[in-house]
């Protein structure tokens, strides 16, 4: 229950700091959490004594929140496990052991990191992947946006030369965010990067981003097209891209799982960027991206504001799914 | 990691297999079953609840007759309610008035945009319709470039202003389409969170002047259990008429069809299908209980074949795939034929017992179908109609001129072969449905 004290220690934190990132994690996630935590504690009101129904009740909370059908049941059965063990009779008790449990499948005894990898001796090569419509080009904004406030060179590759308006998009992103661009319309994605990057190189350039197209990660001939992009980029500039971020809006179900899967055999996925969190969506598949493909999260995106990224910090983001428990 | 719940079902099923009636006790197994399917394709929890409680009160009471088994009973029964559930009360696209004025609304990412170049497609194409398009989506930089594009490469005008009133544009529009002739005219309107209040009422501002026939909600196929939120959000500020649901091109199930049919009783008007213009299908009930449940698609293939053949060509390869007779050059013909149909896997996943035969997630790369094409096409007349005659030298020949190996040759030999054995037993009744 050490990861419970965690958590209040988090409270009492934000009680006398008035940390600015829990404020926007806090509203970020209002609707998300209110819906959440108001069905966990109607639950525990519901049911004082764990039974067979507290259980099935349960169970539709975390698949409702999206966390994959798979993980609720493993989940659920380590969870029965525990209360046989320890003999636990009052879902009180037992609320504190689901904050626990879902800690464990996150974190899994890892060392989990949201900082870019930025190369140390130069260029840092950030590439975007990820299915149609997750917001790839909108989060790249704000990365770009987020660097540039760090005081670094940011230069942005229009690599999406599929879609209608897509360079366009991203060149409008650069010229809010002040930062350089190189992209043309209606060109094999592969030779606009590879020109785009020799560009950076030449600019001294920190870090640049790369925009790709959306791709089902079903279609073999896109996820090819990746694959090329992929070796391109590694042989302008060794040991690069530093960073390939999977792109998942947290509406999505659980083809995320496929999604991940699909697009870590491709490329080498450092991590994932989970959109539009300020809906009422959960992003709850993260949790399950992690525990069956092992992929942690970055970032997070809670609006259209450039400013409207954060760190993504699992001590938090379940903070922000129970605060009104503690 | 996913097991498969046409694999899952049928073993489930085996327990009721030889049962002379359905009891509780041994339609349990395949209920879970069901349940899990339900739920690994996003079905939202609660309707999936009810369903199974529905299909449980159906099957005890169902009579077992000597021509319907209890197993076949049971899924025939799970079957028709899925189908119940998406279809009912399907009303098709309002296309009677002059101009019908319809409205795309949906989530940020959902497809509106280029849902909206294909709708004016389908329409001129099937209605022969004259569509005008209607950029509204004033706030995601280029979004009235990306119409724009997609308008020219359609040829299909595209109406756009510049303006931070969406409700003044649509007027002009409709002034607009008046002079052009325009008969339909498509809005299409910015990404939006159905709890974003300020941007719901701009849309509830357009419903109330101008009064659309057509309201549309615009859904991503691959949504989880969040779907339900958006739906029921969008359709109590809008009057919602239908929805698309768009990247079913996607290896999602979709399971956000039946959540919208069963909480909302909105119909599914269409269904997106690929990244292309022309990819927007009418949407057929039958076909997406199928590919919930995971029992194949063939009616789909048919009537996309049905698009692509003529009658009598699709007679005649039909004639010799029974008899045998099929030959190479029926073969490239038919390869022809394929690849209008789009991208090959997904017909493959259409078929039943695809995932038996370990088709459903075969990666068809167009470049192998282009080399099968190639080494084909590097065979004389002669030598498709009879393949038997091909010996080294003549593979040989074939591989230089196709520039592929003699290795890719022989196994094309190979697998022609085996297909046409598998057509022989298609033909003759030999392969059964899985249940």
């Amino acid at each position: 229950m050490k990861i419970f004290e965690k958590l209040k220690n988090i409270v009492k934190r934000e009680k006398e700091t008035n940390k600015e990132s829990l404020e926007i994690y806090d509203k970020g996630l209002e609707k998300t959490r209110n819906e959440f935590v108001s069905k966990l504690n109607l639950l525990g009101i519901k049911y004082t004594k764990v039974n067979e129904a507290y259980f099935e009740e349960l169970e539709d909370i975390l698949i409702s929140a999206d966390i994959g059908v798979n993980t609720v049941f493993n989940f659920l059965n380590r969870l029965r496990d525990r209360v046989k063990k320890e003999k636990i009779e009052d879902t009180k008790n037992l609320m504190e052991i689901i904050i626990d449990e879902l800690f464990i499948i996150y974190v899994n005894n890892e060392s989990l990191t949201t900082k870019l990898n930025l190369n140390q001796n130069g260029l840092t090569v950030v590439l975007m992947v990820g299915v149609n419509g997750v917001g790839k080009t909108t989060t790249i904004a704000k990365l770009a946006y987020k660097y540039k406030q760090m005081g670094k060179k940011v230069m942005m590759i229009a690599g999406d030369t599929f879609r209608a308006g897509a360079v366009e998009q991203l060149k409008i992103w650069a010229d809010k965010t002040d930062s350089l661009f190189y992209g043309k319309e209606n060109i094999d994605p592969a030779g606009v990067i590879y020109d785009g990057l020799e560009e950076a190189l030449k600019n001294n350039v920190d870090i640049v981003f790369i925009d790709t197209a959306g791709r089902l990660q079903n279609k073999v001939n896109l996820m090819k097209e990746l694959e090329k992009i992929n070796k391109v980029i590694g042989k302008l500039i060794p040991g690069a891209p530093h960073e390939t971020l999977l792109v998942i809006d947290a509406a999505t179900g659980q083809n995320g799982i496929m999604q991940a899967t699909s697009f870590k055999e491709i490329t080498n996925i450092t991590g994932l960027v989970l959109t539009k969190l300020d809906g009422t969506a959960k992003g709850g598949i993260v949790l399950a991206i992690k525990e069956e493909v092992g992929l942690p999260v970055k970032f997070i995106g809670l609006g259209e504001k450039m400013t409207d990224l954060q760190e993504f910090d699992i001590e938090e983001y379940i903070y922000g799914l129970f605060k009104e428990m503690m | 990691m996913f097991d498969y719940i046409g694999d899952r079902l049928s073993n489930a099923i085996k327990n009721i297999k030889g049962m002379g009636k359905i009891t509780e006790e041994n339609i349990s197994d395949a209920l879970r079953e069901i349940r899990m399917a339900l739920l690994e394709a996003d079905v939202n929890y609660q309707v999936v609840k009810e369903f199974i409680a529905n299909i449980k009160e159906k099957a005890l009471g169902a009579e077992v007759s000597k021509s319907l088994k209890p197993d076949e009973l049971f899924i025939k029964l799970v079957k028709d309610e899925l189908v119940e559930l998406l279809g009912g009360d399907y009303v098709p696209l309002e296309t009677s008035k002059n101009p019908t004025l319809l409205m795309l609304v949906g989530l940020q990412g959902s497809g509106k945009t280029t849902t909206a170049g294909k709708l004016a497609n389908f329409l001129r194409k099937k209605h022969a319709k004259s569509p005008l398009l209607v950029a509204c989506d004033i706030y995601r930089p280029a979004a009235i470039e990306q119409l724009k594009t997609i308008g020219n490469s359609l040829n299909i005008p595209v109406f756009s202003k510049d303006s931070t009133k969406v409700l003044e544009i649509v007027k002009e529009a409709l002034l607009f389409a008046k002079e052009n002739k325009n008969d339909y005219i498509i809005i299409d309107t910015a990404g939006r969170l159905q709890i974003d209040e300020q941007l719901m009422q701009e849309l509830k501002d357009i419903e109330n002047e101008v009064k659309p026939d057509e309201v549309i909600l615009v859904i991503d196929a691959m949504m989880g259990q969040d779907a339900i939120n958006v739906i029921t959000g969008f359709n109590d500020s809008l009057n919602l008429t239908g929805t698309i649901l768009t990247k079913l091109d996607g290896n999602t199930k979709g399971g956000v069809a039946l959540s919208i049919r069963h909480l909302t009783h909105i119909p599914i008007k269409f269904v997106g299908d690929s990244e292309k213009l022309d990819g927007l299908s009418e949407f057929y009930p039958e076909r997406m209980a199928d590919r919930i449940l995971d029992m194949g698609d063939i009616l789909a293939i048919a009537s996309k074949v049905e698009d692509m053949m003529s009658e009598e060509e699709a007679y005649d390869t039909a004639r010799k795939m029974k008899k045998g007779e099929f030959n190479l050059e029926d073969f490239l013909n038919t390869l022809k034929q394929i690849k209008k149909l789009g991208p090959l896997e997904n017909i493959l996943k259409m078929l039943p017992q695809a995932r038996k035969m370990g088709l459903n997630n075969v990666n068809i790369d167009p470049k192998d179908m282009a080399h099968i094409e190639a080494i084909i096409l590097s065979m004389t007349p002669y030598e498709r109609k009879h393949p038997e005659i091909l010996k080294a030298t003549r593979k040989q020949r074939i591989a230089k001129g196709s520039g592929r190996s003699v290795e890719e040759v022989n196994r094309l030999l190979k697998q022609f072969e085996e297909m046409k054995k598998m057509m022989k037993m298609m033909a003759s009744g030999n392969m059964k449905m899985p249940f």
